[in-house]
């Protein structure tokens, strides 16, 4: 139907090339779990294909990291448009890759700090926490973690995201200490896995008392599989933040179409998704709020992100503390 | 084929700009990664002579069950068989539990020997298998002429016998463990268990530094090919001359108890973690979603090209021969499947829109990927076969097809069907390459099960762990079979 709609259109246009008739297509490069049939990608597909008489085109190219590797690979031949999935703590690199343009996006957001980056528009967020069974007596911080006997499974900030993170909430919470937090917490950490997925599936399996993850993954559990038995654990140092961010690529053929993505991405069609797909918090809260459930989990009195460009340097440095205090 | 692993080597290197010197993180992760291959290697082929006797000499029910057993923890995911290994041997497995009762404190898996132990659970397997073939491989004569002599069977045919087959499947081990990444960090207990592969990764993943991922290739390729010449010059000739294909009947009854434990012991060490994998995944195996079923015949249609183009490949490097055709054989083993992919990518991609090719591109790696196995057990054979009746063969000009379908095929059936097995399963269990090409609708098993597990479906991810193990140990059976149609053992 829309094919056929849009010949019409086409054959009303002066100079109806080929390559013109067909829809336009966009092209958005996304990581793995974004464009699953449970994940956010259908129906935000669904949702701005109403709107734009164009198709939307989701490829998936693996985890947040592994997104930019394939985008810097391809270069200025890719065939995206957007670039949906890059997150703070790849933002810095990605900046200085030059391979993304200005966004025109003006939002407010409900972001629990200020936005002002004029390339990546954000579209959700979330900090990160570890969850934990409701029955473990929790540990107040990280240090309190760090003295107790508790076991934690937690990922590696070279092939995670989430491990990534962690290193640098440790960094922005100690800064010059991290290293010795980290040798103290070095006996508390079961395992390291190379990604989330591994580190969950070995929490659920028991064989830690809590994994690295987010504070909104108890609410998966409380809204998905109606079990209220997953907490995460408020820390006094305050949390990390995740903040997840789309872009335009500059080479796109499509920058109208483009610039249309990145603003419908701000509105209550798209932001209402999130919440239950991907499980953060929408960077725009929508105007029904939150869904029942989010309100059981923890709220962070404060929270931590380190600029992206201090992130990007700082991260290596960071990533070697971390060795070293954990290869003893 | 040459062209697949140093052509994409070669297209990572060229993108770099500039080479990295490595850091002393990366000196530190060679050592590991060459200690703990040569553990598990070591470890896998001397515990696999017993058992591998034990089959090759024992007749009972449930032998052949056994035998497809062996080719399961080769082909699992690898989250999937550690997850199984950890209901076992973790901190909340079956053997603290059993510790517990006894009151003993709880031992932890994680650390050096929790690799070794995930990495011998995944290639003990494999080396009775490579192992069982040499016994096979024994004509039936040389028992009878052994047993007529009332001299020792270990001497004068296991182990020369074990000289031809040992060094070559210490190699192929050796080398698997090497690239080894997510079974090393996972049960490693943290970044003390770092590899090659696990910074290739990063090198590639992360830090977009190309040219440290081509330098730490190419020291991967040198291990590589240090240890396939090594056992080469270890490797004895197999001497045992022609037969007549009769059943083989022996006369050396050999300590029955022995050989009992031998196997109890490597059946309960494998069935254990794998059915725990079983038991996991079968409250929701029925209840699967439909996209997993779809990537689920998608992926029983790419083993089956690998397997058909593995074949071909191997045996038509199997006639050439020669030393050379082994180490090219070998080298796919020692490829990082990320660099292979990355380069590959960079290939393809001016000339074609990568997605586009996903799953032939798949096939084909896959198919390479499986050539060390496969020629490892089709071209021992194929010269076996050429030394006994290759002059035979000539003088009645035997040549071209008639010579392989009438000559080669049907001697070397029972290897042939056990390659393509090993080929169809491996193709079905790999991850490598669809992650980095793949988009809408066209994921594989293993990608969609990983996609579940990231997606807090522990259940329907499980569910398809299952699956996959299921589809695996089926194609591998039905090809192994038809290998050994004809065999009475």
């Amino acid at each position: 139907m829309k094919t056929k709609h849009l010949s019409h259109v086409a054959g009303l246009c002066l100079v109806a090339t080929g390559a013109m008739a067909e829809t336009p297509v966009l092209t958005v490069y996304t990581y793995d779990s974004f464009n699953t049939e449970w994940g956010p990608g259908p129906a935000v597909e669904a949702a701005f294909e109403a709107t734009c008489a164009c198709d939307l085109e989701f490829v998936a190219a693996g985890d947040g990291a592994a997104l930019l590797s394939r985008v810097k690979l391809e270069g200025a031949g890719t065939d995206a448009d957007i670039v949906l999935g890059l997150d703070n703590s790849l933002m810095g690199d990605a900046a200085e890759s030059g391979l993304f343009a200005q966004s025109s996006v003006q939002a407010t957001y409900d972001l629990p700090v200020e936005w002002t980056d004029s390339t990546f528009v954000p579209f959700d967020w979330g900090y990160f926490a570890f969850v934990s069974g409701a029955e473990t007596v929790a540990p107040a911080s990280l240090r309190a973690l760090a003295d107790s006997d508790l076991k934690i499974v937690i990922q590696d900030p070279r092939s995670s995201t989430p491990g990534l993170g962690l290193v640098m909430w440790v960094k922005a919470a100690y800064g010059d200490e991290a290293g010795t937090l980290w040798a103290d917490l070095a006996d508390n950490i079961v395992t390291v896995t190379p990604g989330w997925s591994e580190a969950y599936g070995l929490f659920l399996e028991g064989e830690a008392d809590a994994v690295l993850s987010y504070t909104t993954s108890p609410a998966y559990h409380l809204i998905a599989e109606e079990d209220a038995s997953k907490v995460a654990w408020a820390f006094e140092e305050g949390h990390y933040m995740q903040v997840e961010v789309a872009a335009k690529v500059a080479t796109t053929d499509q920058s109208e179409l483009a610039d249309a993505f990145l603003a419908f991405m701000v509105t209550d069609a798209f932001q209402s998704i999130i919440p239950t797909t991907n499980w953060m918090y929408p960077a725009v809260l929508p105007e029904g709020g939150l869904p029942e459930g989010f309100e059981t989990l923890i709220a962070p009195a404060n929270a931590l992100l380190l600029d992206p460009a201090d992130a990007a340097a700082a991260a290596d440095a960071a990533i070697e503390e971390w060795r070293a205090a954990l290869a003893q | 084929m040459l062209l697949i692993v140093v052509g994409t080597l070669v297209a990572v290197g060229l993108r770099a700009n500039g080479t990295n010197p490595l850091a002393t993180a990366d000196y530190l992760a060679i050592r590991f990664t060459i200690t703990q291959a040569l553990v598990s290697a070591f470890l896998s082929v001397v515990l696999a002579i017993p058992v591998a006797r034990a089959l090759a000499r024992r007749q009972f029910r449930g032998r052949g069950f056994l035998i497809t057993l062996l080719g399961a923890p080769f082909i699992l995911p690898v989250i999937v068989a550690v997850l199984g290994i950890l209901a076992v041997f973790g901190r909340n497995g079956l053997l603290n539990e059993v510790l517990a009762l006894f009151g003993f404190a709880k031992v932890s898996i994680y650390g050096f020997w929790g690799v070794i132990l995930a990495h011998v659970f995944f290639n003990l397997p494999l080396a009775v298998r490579f192992l069982l073939q040499g016994w096979i491989d024994i004509p039936a004569e040389r028992f009878r002429l052994v047993a007529s002599l009332g001299a020792s069977v270990w001497r004068l045919l296991e182990v020369p016998m074990l000289r031809a087959v040992v060094p070559g499947t210490f190699v192929v081990i050796f080398v698997m463990c090497l690239t080894s990444f997510a079974v090393a960090l996972t049960l490693g207990g943290g970044p003390r268990a770092t590899t090659v592969e696990l910074a290739i990764y990063q090198a590639v993943r992360f830090d977009f530094d190309l040219g440290k991922a081509a330098v730490l290739s190419v020291i991967q390729f040198g291990l590589c090919a240090t240890a396939a010449v090594l056992a080469w010059r270890v490797a004895g000739a197999r001497a045992l001359g022609a037969g007549m294909d009769r059943v083989v009947q022996r006369w050396d009854r050999g300590n029955v108890a022995v050989d009992t434990v031998a196997m109890a012991l490597a059946f309960l060490f494998l069935i254990l973690p794998l059915g725990m994998v079983v038991l996991r995944g079968l409250p929701s195996l029925f209840d699967l979603p439909p996209l997993v079923i779809e990537a689920a015949i998608r992926s029983v249609i790419v083993a089956l090209v690998s397997t058909a183009l593995a074949i071909g490949i191997a045996l038509a490097m199997s006639i050439r021969g020669g030393g050379f055709m082994s180490l090219v054989g070998a080298l796919p083993l020692a490829a990082s499947s990320l660099v292979l992919g990355t380069g590959l990518f960079l290939i393809v991609q001016p000339f074609v829109s990568p997605p586009k090719i996903a799953l032939v591109v798949t096939a084909l790696l896959n198919a390479v990927m499986s050539l060390p196995f496969v020629l490892r057990v089709v071209q021992p054979a194929v010269v076996q076969v050429e030394a006994d009746y290759g002059r035979l063969a000539d003088s009645l000009g035997m040549r071209g097809w008639a010579r392989m379908r009438l000559l080669v095929m049907p001697r070397i059936k029972r290897p042939l069907g056990f390659a393509a097995g090993l080929t169809a399963a491996l193709s079905m269990g790999d991850l490598g390459v669809i992650a980095l090409f793949a988009t809408d609708g066209q994921a594989t098993l293993p990608l969609v099960m990983y996609q579940l597990m990231g997606s807090y479906r522990t259940g329907q991810s499980a569910g398809a762990a299952l699956l996959l193990l299921i589809l695996s140990l089926a194609l591998f059976w039905i090809f192994d079979r038809g290998g050994r149609s004809d065999a009475s053992s």
